[in-house]
């Protein structure tokens, strides 16, 4: 036990020196989820404002300009008039228009005698989301100006039913709020497989690894030195990140640190795991390098929750989503940053990074078997 | 010269596809990732799962829900009793909007006041929650529209009537699709590119190529082809399965498409050799690789719309080959663009190729340890 404790100890010691040595380890611990959370917290939004929206209004009168009011007063759009639809299908051809709203010219009079004249409204769907959202922000203006219109003649209610809308744990609907615990998973996962993806690789490639069967220590012990000092520096990383996105972005956190803290390390052993695999298994930096870009940055970026809705993607990639540890950690930040300790959340996702830690460091571990081939 | 820049040429597509595990890598991952993401990466919504609290259980009450009920968009988990536990289900994601319905909403209906409905939403994603609430405001409005038809009520004075260009039913997949070309190209020849100078380097047999006779040009050309010939193979077997399998229309030509692809393969093996042969070992190329490879996807229009950054973000993002090929792919796709309409896209990823291939090849001779 002592002289495991003492190769422990020396074998740690090189793992230090080595990584002082090509301060890269470093960068890529505290630079990386820096320069990223910097760049994607103030790049990465879901929010429309001021979408350049092309307004047609074949004959101006009072009623087409009590509706355009109410669109240009809308914080959303930014309206740009057009005389002609012909003008206007070119704009949106060309992208300097998002959407039309075109007012025919028997607008006011259809609108004054039966009611239900139609107000065409051209979105570019190429966007499929931010097309969608534009035209309910239509709609929003549309169901206002009904409202008003209605309220200045003394009319009952066009649209009987009010509407009340509570968004929880987000009331401003503010998508940096919900992509910023996000951002931190993704990044963590890249910092994570990047740090440990070619350590044992390297061994092997520079034949070092050799050196180290034929000493005492046993592999565990060699896995071991690999996974402590880069999982120090992890955890220091996603502090760094935690601090950026309460301090610079101003992100609300009501969980408790504990709880952070205590998922952060299950999340980061598992990363850690996937990169020790990655590193055994490919046995050669070259391969591993790209091993490490292929599995990591985009499942995470696409499958974990963070952009897209897990519950919305068919069954069988549902269940592919399982594999990725990031999917439980976003989960978890979010539920943790802006809802608090919801343990009906944060138990069953926290299980699940556990197990994936116990699986990728197993494998990890059964795979760098000493032996020579 | 030119054989021995085609020897070179030899040597690279040998290096990445003689080993096992790294064909392996080059071929498998981009199409299962093709396949998985063409459907995983969705903002349309399916199925939410929603909770009913109606407290006026009346005629009108019962019809609002059905709406709701009966659309696709949503499926109801749970129909509550009480108020209590509206909270809980939410905070623990049971369920992702919660419709409340006053208990005088019949009354107020038929005294016209304001007849109240209360939507909770989930807000820990955002854009989830603005297009659950998009789509819940269109439900109630219909039914406004059609309860104040029914009674006698004056019909409104005017109805919007949507209509979406290039993409009629809205859908994702047809923006998401042509987006995971350009994702996975670029990805793929990283793969290729990004660590070849780097692993010479650590190797030392970069010195070896530099005292032969071969001129940098010709090393930048051994170099660069091959990510350019595996790149351009990768894109277009991913074309062919966007345009078979996820069955996205190709409204535009071959040429404005393989065009840009040209000017966008060039660009990143010229980013990506010129990360390789900044880098003094595989470790420092990876993390190269990864600092390109994250910004340029996050940054480019493919999910997130650059039209919502702030505008000092949005002027970086022009030397970001990435957004210009996906606007290239997009508008060939959906657009049927043109060359010349999709020129202010081509010159800034030639410029970005240009300058990084010129300076790859530069710091081949001046990195030297």
């Amino acid at each position: 036990m002592r002289d495991s404790l003492g190769r422990l100890r020396g074998l740690l010691r090189k793992e230090f020196l080595q990584i002082r040595r090509d301060p890269s380890a470093i960068a890529v611990a505290f630079l990386l989820p820096a320069f990223l959370l910097l760049i994607f917290g103030f790049g990465v939004s879901l929010d429309a404002h001021d979408v350049p929206v092309g307004v047609v209004v074949d004959h101006p009168d009072a009623l087409a300009a009590s509706f355009t009011g109410k669109l240009a007063n809308s914080p959303y759009f930014q309206p740009r008039s057009f005389a002609a639809m012909a003008e206007a299908e070119k704009a949106l051809a060309s992208h300097e228009v998002t959407a039309i709203v075109w007012l025919r010219d028997d607008f006011t009079r259809r609108a004054l005698s039966g009611g239900e004249a139609p107000v065409g409204v051209i979105v570019n769907g190429t966007d499929a989301n931010s097309a969608r959202i534009v035209e309910g922000y239509v709609q929003q203006a549309w169901a206002n100006w009904l409202q008003a219109e209605a309220s200045e003649r003394g009319a009952p209610p066009p649209l009987p039913v009010a509407v009340t809308q509570t968004v929880r744990f987000n009331p401003a609907v503010s998508s940096r709020d919900y992509l910023i615990p996000g951002l931190i998973a993704m990044i963590m996962t890249l910092t994570g497989a990047l740090l440990t993806a070619l350590v044992i690789a390297r061994e092997w490639e520079r034949g070092t690894m050799e050196a180290l069967m034929v000493t005492r220590a046993t592999i565990r012990e060699i896995l071991l030195a690999k996974l402590l000092p880069y999982f120090l520096l992890g955890m220091g990383g996603m502090a760094a990140s935690v601090i950026m996105a309460a301090t610079v972005f101003d992100v609300p956190f009501h969980g408790s640190l504990a709880v952070l803290s205590a998922t952060s390390a299950l999340f980061l052993l598992a990363a850690l795991g996937m990169g020790l695999l990655i590193s055994s298994v490919a046995r050669n930096q070259f391969v591993a390098g790209q091993i490490a870009i292929i599995t990591t940055f985009l499942p995470a970026f696409i499958l974990s929750g963070f952009i897209f809705d897990i519950g919305s993607m068919p069954a069988p990639v549902r269940f592919i989503t399982h594999v990725v540890a990031a999917r439980y950690f976003v989960a978890i930040l979010q539920t943790v940053f802006l809802a608090g300790d919801v343990w009906a959340v944060i138990l069953p996702n926290a299980l699940a990074l556990a197990a994936m830690a116990a699986i990728f460091l197993g494998i990890a571990r059964l795979s760098a078997r000493k032996r020579l081939d | 010269m030119w054989h021995q820049v085609f020897a070179l040429i030899v040597k690279e597509l040998l290096a990445v596809l003689k080993d096992r595990k790294s064909r392996l890598v080059l071929i498998g991952p981009p199409l299962i990732q093709l396949m998985v993401f063409g459907y995983a990466a969705t903002f349309d919504l399916d199925h939410v799962p929603i909770a009913v609290y109606d407290e006026d259980l009346s005629a009108e009450s019962r019809d609002l829900v059905a709406r709701f009920t009966g659309s696709p968009v949503f499926e109801p988990k749970a129909f509550l009793r009480s108020a209590r536990d509206i909270d809980q289900l939410i905070d623990q994601r049971k369920v992702a909007m919660v419709l409340s319905v006053d208990r005088r909403f019949t009354r107020d209906l038929l005294l016209h006041r304001p007849a109240r409905v209360q939507l909770i939403v989930d807000g820990r994603n955002s854009n989830t929650a603005l297009l659950v609430l998009g789509y819940a405001n269109s439900i109630i409005t219909d039914f406004s529209l059609s309860w104040v038809k029914g009674h006698g009520g004056r019909a409104p004075p005017a109805v919007l009537e949507m209509r979406a260009r290039y993409n009629p039913t809205l859908s994702s997949q047809w923006f998401i699709v042509p987006g995971i070309v350009a994702v996975l190209t670029q990805v793929v020849v990283l793969l290729v590119i990004g660590l070849s100078v780097a692993r010479e380097r650590e190797a030392g047999t970069f010195d070896q190529l530099l005292v032969t006779p071969m001129r940098q040009i010709d090393i930048l050309l051994g170099k660069g082809l091959p990510g350019l010939l595996i790149g351009g193979i990768e894109a277009s077997v991913i074309i062919l399965a966007a345009i078979l399998w996820f069955s996205v229309p190709l409204r535009g030509g071959l040429l404005p498409l393989y065009f840009g692809l040209f000017l966008f393969v060039a660009a990143v093996t010229g980013i990506g050799l010129m990360i390789s042969s900044l880098a003094v070992t595989q470790q420092q190329a990876l993390l190269g690789a990864f600092l390109f490879m994250v910004p340029s996807i996050t940054l480019s229009d493919f999910a997130t719309p650059i039209a919502n950054m702030p505008s000092l973000i949005q002027d970086l993002t022009q030397i970001n080959p990435m957004r210009h090929f996906l606007a290239v792919v997009r508008g060939v796709f959906l657009e049927g663009a043109t060359v010349p309409s999709l020129a202010p896209h081509y010159w800034p990823m030639a410029a970005v190729a240009a300058a990084s291939l010129f300076a790859a090849g530069w710091l081949f001779r001046r990195r030297v340890y």
